[in-house]
């Protein structure tokens, strides 16, 4: 990456010093690559794009190469937003070059969010664990331990062993017909075949319903109270959205619920191994580990995606303990409102399968109605559970 | 088609559309106006996206009219295939075709003739893709893209990127002058990233104050600048306010506004508005919301 650099001069791959100066589309390319560098999938043509609409606009105008920015190298609002930061930090508003940065700095490697996970040692494990441990395999008890009380060595068993769920996603019937060998007449193709003869009747053609994946959406809770689960959970996301190629129109979806709503499908479908696929989900959400505003990003959620289609005859699957610090009858609402746009709404809730749980937690109780499965998310056995549900909606 | 190739009709400058789609009756920003002009100079097709019943739709019918073009819709819908997007044949006609040479006793020499006869271009049923093609210049309309099937991405890809039709039994049919593309989606789904490549973007956001206003005055002039401005600072409002399952867009501002001006209203008072509400919101969680908002923000 160039970074044009107005005062000490730079050197070029053969130890030249570099112009200061920097002709136009020097300076207009660089800055695509800073673009590029913030997360927007900026390709050579569109970058070419960017250089003829700049021109077309006058390269001099800030404000023409701010919207020929906007118009060629975004694909989306999240993309308009960083657009416009490293704009306004690539082109400093007095002047035409661009201000100077510090190299070090920007390319620094980005530190995970990612909260640590070290659990505190064996609190949870309790003497009846001991007990089963004599009797039955090491792998067994492992599918049936709490994630969150794992210690290091045994979680990354288990991770290995996420690999193993089938993750399956459901199907639906489609408006669309397919020629099958039973089923209603085909008139067109039919008609269409013995018009080849001449119009002399032949054979009769079939067709049927045929059938398309039905979408999943994953509404994951990182908030605080979630956080010894968010690994895990952020694990069977990436399988799920591995399962289906990405950008199809039945793909799977997953999005962060917290203190806001963040979708991290792109960055889940990003990498095919878990652990940076969960990096890459760790740098574009914001709230890890923050406060629970669960019914209005639930809303947020419905509002931005679920009401425009994305959840309309969808799996919805929200994990989620419930835990809600606001007002409960948003999240009542809110859950109801999703429950009519989607074909089934499942909720996922880690504290479900531990002895003598009782869903006390106003927000557990306000939902429940309008819940079609509630399960429980504690440990692998339990996730293979939830994997089948899904599979079989 | 026409031999001589007709030249898109030239918009010196973002100015010069802007005015002409002011003309029109569309009351849109300069980022707008410069996106869709870059659209015509580089001959890129527009790709809209933006919250439903912030005008989308209505771009591509201004810049068709502001350009005096043709404007052909196609309507995405999920299913939809290349046989409702680009040409069919008409097969009823085809067969009336072969039953009305059999009843003038044509002889069977010409039945090679008759056969290629069926595959003749009045047989031919241009669907939107096509027949923008054929009559260009003129604009395309590829509406809500996001409901349509991901296949079906991939054919207008094909079609976008070059801007002709091969027919088997015909042969290719060539634009003249590349149409004027607009496609709108209101982001279902992700778009394949091959097709927004090609594609310039522009995202329509609600409008300020002052130009749903002017919006107001310029699709209902019949509506009076006091009644216009009360609406709109109403809607607004609740758009703001939150709390709305579906915030009611531009359209549901103009029916509003004109649902009011129908019963005569020229001051916005509170009975008349919640006798109205039912055009501006249509859920019934809603409509107990506005109603309260509507006590609170017209009292003061």
């Amino acid at each position: 990456m160039s970074t044009p650099h107005p005062e000490a001069p730079l050197l070029d791959a053969d130890g030249l010093p570099l112009e200061v100066r920097h002709p136009g589309d020097e300076v207009l390319l660089a800055f695509t690559r800073a673009v590029r560098a913030s997360g927007v999938p900026v390709t050579s043509d569109r970058s070419h794009g960017f250089l003829l609409a700049a021109s077309l606009l006058d390269a001099g105008d800030r404000e023409g190469v701010r919207l020929a920015g906007r118009a060629t190298l975004c694909a989306g609002p999240d993309d308009l937003e960083r657009h416009d930061e490293v704009f306004d930090a690539w082109f400093d508003p007095r002047g035409e070059l661009p201000r100077q940065r510090d190299r070090a700095a920007s390319n620094a490697p980005q530190v995970s969010q990612l909260p640590e996970k070290e659990p505190e040692a064996g609190e949870g494990s309790a003497s009846d664990d001991d007990v089963i441990r004599a009797a039955a395999s090491e792998v067994e008890i492992l599918r049936h331990r709490d994630v969150a009380t794992l210690e290091p060595l045994e979680r990354a068993r288990l991770e290995a062993m996420f690999a193993s769920l089938p993750c399956r996603v459901p199907r639906r019937r489609t408006a669309r017909h397919r020629a099958w060998h039973r089923g209603q007449v085909d008139a067109s193709r039919t008609l269409r075949e013995s018009l080849r003869r001449m119009g002399e009747p032949g054979r009769i053609a079939w067709r049927r319903r045929s059938s398309r994946p039905r979408r999943v959406v994953l509404l994951l809770d990182v908030s605080g109270s979630m956080s010894g689960y968010a690994d895990a959970l952020l694990r069977l996301a990436h399988r799920y959205v591995g399962a289906t190629p990405p950008g199809a129109s039945y793909g799977v979806e997953a999005f962060t619920v917290g203190t806001r709503l963040t979708r991290i499908t792109r960055a889940l479908a990003s990498h095919r191994d878990p652990k940076k696929a969960i990096e890459a989900a760790g740098e574009v959400v914001p709230d890890w580990s923050g406060g629970t505003r669960l019914g209005e990003s639930l809303q947020a959620f419905t509002d931005r995606w679920g009401a425009a289609g994305l959840a309309r005859g969808a799996v919805v699957v929200i994990c989620s303990d419930g835990w809600e610090r606001g007002e409960v009858d948003v999240l009542e609402e809110q859950v109801a409102r999703l429950s009519r746009y989607a074909h089934r709404v499942v909720w996922v809730n880690p504290h479900r399968g531990k002895a003598g749980y009782e869903p006390v937690q106003r927000g557990v109780q306000a939902v429940l109605p309008h819940v079609d499965d509630f399960l429980a998310g504690h440990s692998l056995a339990t996730y293979a559970e939830l994997v089948e549900v899904v599979a079989r909606a | 088609m026409s031999v001589a190739p007709q030249v898109t009709p030239q918009v010196a400058s973002v100015q010069e559309l802007s005015a002409r789609l002011e003309a029109t009756g569309y009351v849109g920003d300069t980022s707008l106006a410069t996106t869709a002009w870059l659209a015509l100079a580089m001959q890129r097709p527009l790709l809209l996206e933006g919250e439903p019943g912030t005008g989308k739709t209505s771009l591509a019918e201004s810049i068709a009219a502001s350009l005096e073009l043709p404007l052909v819709r196609l309507q995405c819908y999920e299913g939809i295939d290349a046989t409702q997007a680009l040409y069919d044949w008409d097969f009823p006609r085809q067969i009336l075709h072969l039953r009305a040479l059999e009843a003038t006793g044509e002889k069977a020499a010409s039945a090679q003739a008759a056969e290629e006869g069926l595959y003749d271009e009045r047989f031919l049923l241009a669907r939107p893709v096509l027949a923008a093609l054929q009559q260009a210049p003129a604009v395309l309309l590829v509406d809500e893209v996001d409901r349509a099937d991901d296949e079906f991405e991939a054919f207008l890809l094909e079609v976008l990127s070059t801007y002709q039709v091969t027919i088997p039994e015909l042969g290719t049919i060539k634009a003249a002058v590349p149409p004027v593309v607009i496609l709108t989606s209101n982001r279902t789904r992700d778009l394949h990233d091959a097709l927004k490549r090609r594609c310039l973007y522009h995202w329509i956001d609600h409008p300020g104050l002052e130009r749903e206003v002017a919006i107001v005055r310029s699709r209902a002039p019949e509506v009076s600048e006091t009644l216009a401005r009360q609406v709109v600072e109403v809607v607004q409002g609740l758009r703001q306010g939150g709390g709305l399952l579906k915030p009611p867009g531009v359209a549901e501002t103009l029916d509003w506004a004109r649902a009011l001006q129908m019963l005569g209203t020229t001051d916005l008072d509170l009975e008349v508005a919640a006798q109205t509400v039912g055009a501006l919101v249509k859920y019934r969680e809603d409509t107990d919301r506005v109603q309260m908002a509507l006590d609170r923000m017209l009292a003061a």
